[in-house]
């Protein structure tokens, strides 16, 4: 069973390296095709340790020597236990599927080779950090991860305008990092120790813990989390993301890497559970950016930022969900996000692969006719993202909103917050929707659907987003038990719904009406003619410049952190470089060059003289030896 | 330990300090590359000149043992020692040291 769980881990790996360091050629297809099966064998080895768990229980561990430093005592440490069951079977399984989407969707690339070697890394990079049993472990899959997303988001770095996506990816991400590394440091000290299972039988076997450290250090995880997850104020990367190859939008950018931030806080839940300030805080900013993200959502043209606004506003979902103490219901919306998520984003790909790359909805239209199973795909993905009854979207999304009502930390607020993120959900996927496949097709591409490379992973994809809900029904309804609930109790702490002014039945009920609401403003906007909707937006104008141009959230920060940053780097560059540290570090070079100088005229050349020194030496050492002898 | 007998200067000792004094000093001053080689043989026997007379006074054979290597070795660093002149001479046509300063950093 070991054995399995290194392979899951190696396997892709291996794929990469084959790829990447070795063949370094061949067709889209030779390559795409060894990186699926090394996908595949990957997600069949999480089947079987998934099965393994399910039936026996047993958790499969592996661990190896990695550093010993004073009371430090760090292993490489892999756990398969209930969550890595639901995370590594998502990222596997979706995985899977990506890779054989990119076979069709990069059949025209000059060197598939490289593409494939970063995603298979990339899947290798995601086990170790869904995996990992310890801290330092996850943070290697942590960095992993995004060392993927940077190379896969400047994949076209012949484009310049890509590459500085990648770069500003990897950058913000930065920032997260340090708060991350900073948690891990301040944990490592609270508790002497970095493994999640000591940590969380140390939190709850004693009450002498300081809560304030604790509080700290779960505030700088969540940095962490901000970074990675794209929360407010570090979401401006996510857009930006887009410029990659859109099966690695739909991998790591909504379905996977993007929700690493929610896996680490339901991971350290237990640590969550005890800090109530972090936890309002966390929820704050979940609801804060649900609500900001899906308005911008709205109004923009491109189809892949519309999706990667809607993924910043899903992720706001999880993290509200996380905030309030519901964990189990935040990785529920994890696992249904992955599906439909990558569904929509595959199906984008699927339309700009068909359309030879246009991306503005405004130049669609009509593609009902021309993608018919895109189409079909799609109208499952945005019903259940705008949470129709009974798709996947609807029991998760359900969950969370109700769970902000009546969980642990949960209020009236965070409630009506998320109500009104679901409508606008509702509205802007409507949109697009509308946008897309509805009217006349306005554009002059010649539309053509791809291969069924491109249509299998669709269609599993919409069976899995039509049906993944049932897993996590809710307790209210008494038609299924909650087995994901079931799951993953004895891993993340469990919550006990208190009780407000709606039951979950009545709260289902306002949830579907909104959906209804959002998708009815739609349909009366977008759905007879987008010349409407257009003039409509012209009456909105302050409102609608606000939102196309993104509340100016880039600008600002340029004007913020940007414009400082460089005016002091110019400083550093034109004064402390050659006048602070050059000098420091000449002056040294100086003196032993003018030393050496003095030397040379000792070594003249002429043996004699060399000849004189050494009897000099020698009478030199023979008085200190006999100094002692004589006197 | 050594002898009572030998700790008593002799006046050959005398002769020999004088003898290695006068190769060392040629040896340091003198130019000329022969003259060199003459002072280094010079301060070889002065040790000889040593070794003989604390071997025969304390009548242990090694010292003269000794002085018979040290005459065989010196043969052979003349005759290197020559040939290294010779090649020096047809390199520069002279034999003066201070010619030769290649060597200098």
């Amino acid at each position: 069973m070991e054995f399995l769980l290194l392979g899951m881990i190696l396997i892709p790996l291996l794929g990469s390296a084959l790829n990447g360091l070795i063949l370094r050629s061949g067709s889209p297809t030779r390559t795409g095709t060894l990186a699926s099966a090394a996908a595949g064998l990957s997600f069949i080895a999480a089947v079987a340790l998934s099965w393994n768990y399910l039936t026996t229980g047993e958790i499969v561990t592996a661990s190896f020597e990695w550093l010993r430093v004073g009371s430090l005592d760090l292993n490489w440490g892999f756990r398969f236990d209930a969550i890595t069951v639901l995370m590594s079977l998502v990222v596997t399984g979706i995985g899977t599927l990506i890779h054989i989407f990119s076979v069709g969707y990069m059949d025209e690339e000059p060197t598939p080779y490289r593409f494939f070697a970063y995603l298979n890394l990339f899947l290798s990079a995601m086990l170790i950090l869904v995996t990992g049993a310890n801290l330092p472990v996850m943070f290697v899959g942590w960095e992993g991860v995004g060392l993927c997303s940077y190379l896969l988001i400047g994949y076209w770095y012949e484009d310049i305008k890509k590459a500085d996506a990648g770069l500003k990816a990897f950058v913000i991400n930065r920032i997260g990092d340090a708060g991350f590394l900073i948690g891990i440091f301040m944990l490592f000290q609270i508790f002497g120790t970095v493994d999640f299972e000591s940590m969380k039988q140390i939190v709850d076997g004693s009450g002498t813990l300081n809560v304030r450290w604790l509080q700290f250090a779960a505030f700088f995880l969540f940095v962490g989390a901000m970074g990675k997850s794209a929360q407010i104020p570090l979401f401006t990367w996510l857009p930006d993301a887009m410029a990659g190859p859109t099966p690695v939008s739909a991998l790591i950018h909504a379905a996977t890497m993007v929700t690493a931030g929610v896996y680490l806080l339901a991971r350290m839940g237990f640590l969550f559970q005890v800090s109530p300030d972090v936890s309002h805080f966390v929820a704050t900013i979940g609801c804060a950016t649900a609500l900001f993200a899906a308005s911008i959502a709205t109004a923009q043209r491109d189809i892949k930022k519309i999706l990667a606004y809607s993924t910043v506003s899903q992720l706001g979902f999880m993290f509200v969900a996380l905030g309030v103490g519901a964990y189990s219901v935040a990785l529920f919306h994890v696992m249904t996000h992955a599906f439909f998520k990558a569904l929509l984003f595959l199906a984008a790909g699927t339309i700009i692969h068909g359309l030879h790359g246009e991306q503005d909805v405004c130049k669609m239209g009509g593609l009902r006719k021309h993608f018919p199973v895109t189409f079909i795909t799609t109208t499952i993905a945005v019903a259940a993202i705008c949470g129709l009854p009974p798709l996947s979207g609807f029991f998760s999304k359900d969950a969370i909103v109700f769970a902000a009502l009546t969980g642990p930390y949960g209020s009236p607020y965070l409630w009506a917050g998320l109500s009104l993120a679901s409508l606008l959900t509702a509205f802007y996927m409507s949109r697009f929707y509308f946008l897309v496949f509805f009217g006349e097709y306005r554009g002059d591409a010649h539309p053509h659907e791809g291969g069924w490379a491109m249509k299998f992973p669709l269609l599993d994809l919409a069976i899995g987003s039509a049906v993944v809900g049932f897993l996590g029904m809710p307790h209210g309804l008494h038609l299924l038990p909650n087995y994901l609930d079931q799951l993953l109790v004895p891993t993340v702490p469990g919550w006990e719904e208190s009780h407000a002014f709606l039951t979950e039945i009545q709260s289902m009920g306002v949830a579907v009406a909104v959906a209804c609401l959002g998708i009815g403003i739609a349909a009366f906007f977008y759905l007879p003619s987008p010349a409407r909707s257009e003039k409509a937006a012209g009456k909105l104008l302050a409102i609608d410049t606000i939102l196309k141009n993104k509340y100016w959230v880039d600008e600002l920060y340029e004007v913020l952190f940007v414009a400082p940053f460089r005016f002091l780097s110019g400083i550093a560059a034109r004064f402390i470089d050659p006048r602070v540290i050059d000098a420091a570090v000449l002056f040294p070079s100086r003196l032993a060059r003018a030393g050496g100088t003095l030397l040379t005229f000792i070594q003249s050349g002429s043996a004699q003289f060399y000849l004189w020194i050494m009897l000099t030496g020698g009478l030199l050492v023979l008085w200190q030896a006999l100094k002692g002898l004589i006197v | 330990m050594i002898p009572a007998s030998v700790q008593i200067l002799h006046w050959s000792h005398y002769v020999a300090a004088c003898l290695f004094a006068l190769g060392l000093f040629g040896f340091l001053i003198r130019k000329n590359a022969i003259v060199v080689l003459m002072c280094i043989e010079l301060m070889l026997n002065a040790v000889n000149l040593i070794l003989v007379e604390v071997s025969m006074r304390s009548g242990h054979p090694e010292g003269l043992i000794f002085v018979i290597f040290i005459i065989t070795v010196a043969a052979a660093e003349a005759a290197v020692g020559l040939g290294i002149i010779l090649n020096l001479y047809r390199a520069k046509g002279t034999v003066n040291i201070d010619a030769f300063r290649e060597l200098q950093g």
